[in-house]
């Protein structure tokens, strides 16, 4: 019996694993280069909003600047969403999505 | 201009110009935001959080109306305190919103690029836009104080 039920158990759990799987991508919050907003402004918002340290702020900021984007700050989707209306409010450009 | 103090309260010194300047422009972005929201030059202010076009329809239906309140009382309360010699610490942030808004309407309208020259006098707007940024640039220096080095 053990034989028989052992592939079907198999059947039954694959999809289950793979939609789990699919839950827990976190979602990931970039933030894009654009020529208006000031570089020491959008230091002082990535402290504000996400209690960086000003050092690792200022690698964030520079990464967007130089590299135009950076990933600012991950998790569930409505983490993601709710970092990402605060960025708006601060006028950044902000995007979400799944990893 | 800007001076910072522990209770996160920040003294202002600017000018009676400066500070109507300010009240006026303030104002005229709020009104501004009491139209039509698809002004192309406001469309800086609301920026698209998702690609796909369904998930980014219910984004905007949840957070809109709140960035939209949000905007409008940074700018209510920016107008409200031009003349202050002394901001709260909520009056500051509000400054720092309403101003990088400005920054955003004004910039995007002047199809402003990256490096550009700030004190480029050939047009008011630009000029305002100019002074805006260095303003911005001081009021940032001023409340950066109030965060951790490391």
């Amino acid at each position: 019996m053990s034989t028989t039920l052992a592939p079907a158990e198999v059947e039954v759990e694959q999809p289950r694993e793979a939609e789990d799987f699919e839950y827990d991508r976190p979602w990931i919050v970039i933030v894009w280069n654009d020529p208006i907003n000031l570089m020491s402004y959008v230091t002082l918002v990535f402290q504000k909003l996400f209690g960086y340290s000003r050092a690792r702020a200022t690698k964030l900021m520079l990464q967007v600047h130089n590299e135009g984007k950076a990933v600012v700050s991950s998790g569930t989707r409505e983490k993601a969403e709710y970092d990402v209306s605060r960025l708006h409010a601060h006028g950044l450009w902000a995007t979400m999505r799944q990893d | 201009m800007f001076k910072p103090s522990a209770d996160g309260a920040v003294a202002v010194r600017l000018s009676r110009e400066e500070r109507s300047l300010l009240m006026e422009l303030a104002s005229e972005l709020r009104s501004l935001l009491d139209g039509t929201t698809s002004d192309p030059s406001l469309r800086r202010l609301f920026p698209p959080g998702y690609e796909d076009e369904r998930d980014e329809r219910a984004y905007r239906d949840l957070t809109g109306g709140e960035l939209l309140d949000g905007r409008r009382e940074a700018l209510e309360l920016l107008a409200a305190s031009a003349q202050k010699d002394r901001l709260s610490a909520e009056e500051a942030d509000a400054w720092l919103r309403a101003l990088n808004d400005l920054r955003l309407v004004l910039g995007t309208r002047l199809d402003v690029e990256e490096g550009a020259l700030l004190d480029d006098p050939r047009t008011p707007e630009l000029a305002i836009y100019g002074y805006l940024s260095w303003l911005q640039e001081q009021l940032v220096a001023a409340l950066s104080s109030g965060f951790p080095e490391r």
